[in-house]
């Protein structure tokens, strides 16, 4: 491997070392998720004002937005680790990979049905096949495509490579999710927040927004600590090193 | 401010928060949904990692108990 890598990345990524470093860091993640998520929620649902034309049904808004932004940051990371598995072939990249897409799946579920409870009483449509809600179906699809392929293989190293694949190919739905707004007329409106120039949003409502945004990152990764953990221990149940751990835990 | 203030000065705002403006029947499911997808996302792995550690203690209980079984060269057979 290069040697312009510092050494405490190659550290990193050994998998007891990871599983170390994952145990120490999620509970403060979990803890920053739920204490932004608090203050965001209560923000969003309590204080900010009714909007103006949608009442109070816009505050979907404030989980709809969050999830939907998740989605397409947890694809992006599934892409690039994908990338670094097939690359280089460290097994945390195929962890990583693998275990963001159930975590992807369930923002995207999330935004999916969260949109559609927003789109009947504005749009008075549950569901309607334009570019944004039908590009996000897709990412929904590609998600749970690379999920079972991983499992569809008997030896999960060749499944994760197999799916990892799948991953990359898929790279290409997430600009067409975020511009179909631009590049296609569609019954969704345009990008509420932009993080170049000024946001078409009230700052009274923009803050609770951000502060969800913050929440799901931090439960993002407290959650892909969690996961990767986990499979580790499995990935790795022959090694001595879990053998303690479990050795260790027989008394609960 | 002006729901909180709404709130502590005339105290029906509890009953009003739930209303949701008449939209209470799509805010409120929309809400449990993001709660329970994600609360089903953070038991999982926790039930699977209890799974794979018992039985990866089964395996080691296993394997010590096939050591002390002396000698290990004739398996028995029923």
């Amino acid at each position: 491997m290069a040697s312009w890598i510092p050494l405490w990345l190659h550290k990193l990524g050994s998998p007891p070392t990871f599983y170390r470093f994952a145990g120490v860091l999620q509970p403060w993640a979990m803890a920053m998720a739920l204490l932004l998520g608090a203050i965001g929620l209560y923000g969003g649902l309590v204080l900010a004002p009714a909007d103006y034309q949608q009442g109070d049904a816009y505050r979907i808004i404030f989980i709809h937005v969050p999830s939907a932004w998740m989605s397409m940051f947890i694809y992006a990371v599934m892409g690039v680790a994908s990338f670094i598995a097939l690359v280089w072939r460290i097994k945390l990249a195929e962890v990583v990979a693998m275990e963001s897409a159930p975590i992807g799946a369930a923002f995207t579920f999330i935004t999916l049905v969260t949109g559609s409870l927003w789109g009947k009483p504005m749009w008075g449509t549950w569901w309607t096949w334009d570019a944004r809600l039908t590009s996000e179906l897709v990412l929904l699809f590609l998600f749970l495509g690379v999920i079972g392929l991983y499992h569809a293989f008997e030896d999960r190293r060749q499944g994760a490579r197999a799916a990892a694949f799948l991953a990359i190919i898929g790279i290409i739905n997430v600009p067409i999710v975020h511009f179909s707004v631009n590049w296609w007329n569609t019954l969704h409106q345009g990008s509420t927040v932009n993080v170049f120039g000024q946001s078409k949003i009230s700052g009274a409502m923009l803050w609770p927004l951000l502060t969800v945004t913050l929440a799901t990152k931090f439960y993002y990764a407290a959650s892909l600590f969690r996961r990767a953990r986990t499979d580790l221990l499995d990935l790795e149940s022959g090694k001595d090193w879990v053998r303690r751990i479990a050795e260790g835990e027989a008394g609960r | 401010m002006s729901a909180l203030l709404h709130f502590l000065v005339t105290g029906d705002g509890v009953a009003a928060f739930f209303r949701m403006g008449g939209y209470a029947a799509y805010v409120w499911p929309a809400y449990a949904l993001f709660f329970v997808v994600l609360a089903a996302d953070t038991v999982a792995p926790r039930l699977r990692r209890r799974r794979v550690l018992t039985e990866l203690r089964a395996r080691l209980a296993r394997q010590s108990a096939r050591q002390e079984r002396k000698p290990p060269s004739t398996p028995a057979s029923p």
